[in-house]
């Protein structure tokens, strides 16, 4: 049922790409999750799930060294009828999606001052996102922020990342019976930023969450997207685009667990990796517990190598606790544009920069239109062109 | 008229750390609606010549000129030489993942063509190439050359010099590997091209078998990195005979 692969394109892939065996997900974490950062030993980084992680450009998240001193300014546009508040830490709508799995989660649970929520009343249809712009102005931060859809509401949420921080976060998302949310994550910091952060999704019965991650900032991006259901019915699609550059470290780890029956979830993560040293790590985890009889799943990530030097590790997982499913399976595969592709093409007459841009864009453009957001998928393919154009100069 | 005019070209590869001289002078003129064959045995330089006059970065240009019209090609990229009409059927054309073969197929054209052909026109033009072609409709939703069969590959290549029209056509190999029917169809495909006169085609082959369905006007015989007999295609029959044994021995001596 299960079934990995790993198709390298082209001829000389040898020695960039990795598929690390198969461990499961329940062996994976190294303490059980919880809110409070005591509980996780400080990572030394051969643990599973920080071993890809360059942990001395983690500026000290993960060991308690990042003390919260620096500054992001947060800009809301919420439509009429949704209400943005600024809440304490004992409010009692925070952690409900989930605890944090990993001592950065919960470090970041344990050091933020104020929380934001975000409330999207029941039976409320939005018309217009709820965007949010965090502008990073430096020095260490800690965030915390909950999108609350009440039952049948729907919304879409964008949320942009911008400017310089060092920033651990948790993002949750609580879907009542029925809902619809849309998130799209824009992480675009500039090339100096640290960003780990978990989102996690709770379903309700018959709700439908998309979540959308576009990553190509940052120094070290570590994104934890993950999803729970709350009753039968709900249905989850995680997509995500990485464009990597020299030198970054974007990481995507996801974990979708079916613990209730009659649920759905469809992963699809792209990346394209452009130049030295450039590094991205997708995790692809799906749990399907005894109790989660009628599950449809399937996951997959693509990565597409522009250049050499740029290294991809890519691991879906997939664990199954009941032989009750629809559908369960995932695929792993990572090719190359290479110096024979750029060949062919420029001998039909295309010139290489257009070649390039031609591979990228056709490689995401499946996936940019599925995100359903018109201005966020022009824009989205304008910044992968710049991208592109930046790093071939 | 246009003209690929080759002089002494002289070319190198770097190998295990060595470089090596694989042509050795090639002396050769093709013309518009001319047909010339290329036969030769294997490692003879034959796809050497062919990637070479195609710009491949693998290949070094150590002596001689290749100019078409008078315009010198040696000078050119890769994406100049095809935009100029050189066009080169590959004997292993390269996947390229994510690429759709309509999209490829319309950047190339619009590229060949200096401009984007009217939607409407070009939707027709490629869907009545493909069915000269024997390809599925399906055919232009993969991506390029992405898990297609042998046969595939080279109607793809077939189609595309079909729809780009070239003024010399450089055919490498394009006969290896096919069965009789993907041959007869491949080998329609470049007759009809032939037919309108305006490309001058370089049919670079092994065997001999091509020839009973493209019949070349020249024939020149390939040893040891240069032309070492050209006749007419009386020469196809003698090889078809004897093989390639003496041109072997005398190219060593020579």
């Amino acid at each position: 049922m299960a079934e990995a692969q790993n198709i390298p394109v082209g001829s000389t892939t040898a020695g960039s790409i990795a598929v690390a065996a198969e461990s499961t997900v329940v062996s994976r974490m190294s303490a059980p999750p919880s809110f409070d950062v005591a509980d996780f030993p400080v990572p030394h980084g051969r643990e599973e799930e920080w071993r890809f992680t360059p942990l001395e450009r983690l500026r000290g998240l993960h060991d308690g060294t990042a003390v919260a001193g620096g500054s992001i300014k947060a800009d809301f546009s919420a439509p009429d009828g949704v209400t943005v508040e600024t809440v304490g830490r004992d409010d009692a709508r925070l952690g409900r999606a989930g605890k944090p799995v990993d001592r950065i989660a919960a470090q970041a649970y344990s050091s933020f001052e104020e929380a934001t929520i975000v409330t999207v009343p029941k039976e409320t249809v939005l018309t217009e996102p709820v965007r949010l712009t965090l502008h990073g102005e430096g020095g260490v931060t800690y965030g915390h922020t909950v999108f609350e859809l009440g039952a049948f509401a729907e919304a879409t949420v964008v949320i942009d990342h911008t400017g310089d921080t060092v920033r651990a976060a948790n993002v949750e998302y609580v879907l009542g019976d029925g809902a619809k949310l849309t998130v799209v994550t824009i992480v675009d910091w500039a090339d100096t930023a640290v960003h780990v952060a978990q989102q996690s999704a709770l379903i309700g019965r018959d709700a439908s969450f998309k979540h959308v991650v576009v990553t190509f900032g940052g120094d070290l991006v570590r994104i934890h997207p993950r999803v729970e259901y709350a009753g039968p019915g709900g249905e989850a699609e995680l997509f995500g685009l990485y464009f990597t550059d020299a030198g970054q470290h974007h990481e995507h780890r996801l974990l979708v667990t079916h613990n209730t029956p009659h649920c759905k979830s469809n992963v699809v993560y792209k990346g394209a990796l452009q130049g030295d040293n450039a590094h991205a790590v997708w995790i692809g985890d799906v749990l399907i517990e005894a109790a989660a009889e009628g599950t449809d799943t399937y996951e997959m990530n693509r990565n597409l190598v522009l250049t050499d030097g740029a290294r991809v590790d890519s691991v879906p997982n997939l664990e199954i606790e009941t032989g009750e499913i629809v559908g369960a399976g995932h695929a792993s595969a990572t090719g190359r544009f290479d110096d024979e592709q750029l060949f062919y093409l420029m001998a039909r007459g295309i010139p290489e920069h257009e070649a390039r841009r031609l591979v990228v864009r056709g490689f995401f453009a499946e996936l940019v239109q599925q995100i359903g957001v018109a201005d966020i998928e022009e824009r989205l393919l304008t910044k992968i062109e710049t991208e592109l154009e930046a790093s071939v100069a | 008229m246009a003209t690929l005019e080759i002089r002494d070209l002289h070319v190198t590869v770097e190998a295990d750390n060595a470089t090596k001289e694989i042509l050795k002078g090639v002396d050769l003129t093709v013309k518009q609606g001319e047909t010339h064959a290329i036969m030769g045995p294997n490692g003879s330089g034959k796809s050497t010549l062919a990637y070479s006059l195609a710009g491949h970065p693998k290949y070094t240009i150590t002596g001689g000129t290749v100019t078409l019209d008078g315009e010198d090609v040696l000078e050119m990229s890769v994406d100049e030489r095809a935009r100029a009409g050189l066009f080169l059927a590959m004997q292993y054309p390269v996947e390229v993942p994510g690429v759709s073969v309509s999209n490829f197929l319309r950047t190339s054209a619009t590229a060949i063509r200096g401009e984007a052909p009217k939607l409407r026109t070009w939707v027709k033009e490629v869907k009545e190439a493909m069915e000269r072609l024997n390809m599925d409709p399906s055919f232009a939703e993969r991506n390029v050359n992405e898990g297609f069969s042998g046969g595939e590959k080279k109607r793809h290549e077939i189609l595309q010099l079909e729809l780009l029209k070239p003024k010399v056509a450089i055919l490498d190999e394009t006969d290896s590997g096919l069965d009789v029917d993907a041959l007869r169809i491949v080998s329609e495909g470049v007759n009809r091209v032939r037919e309108t006169g305006e490309v001058g085609t370089l049919l670079i082959t092994h065997y001999t078998r091509i020839l009973r369905y493209i019949k070349p006007d020249h024939v020149h015989v390939f040893a040891g990195g240069r032309i070492v007999e050209s006749g007419g295609p009386e020469l196809a029959d003698k090889l078809e005979n004897e093989g390639y044994e003496a041109y072997v021995k005398g190219g060593a001596s020579a």
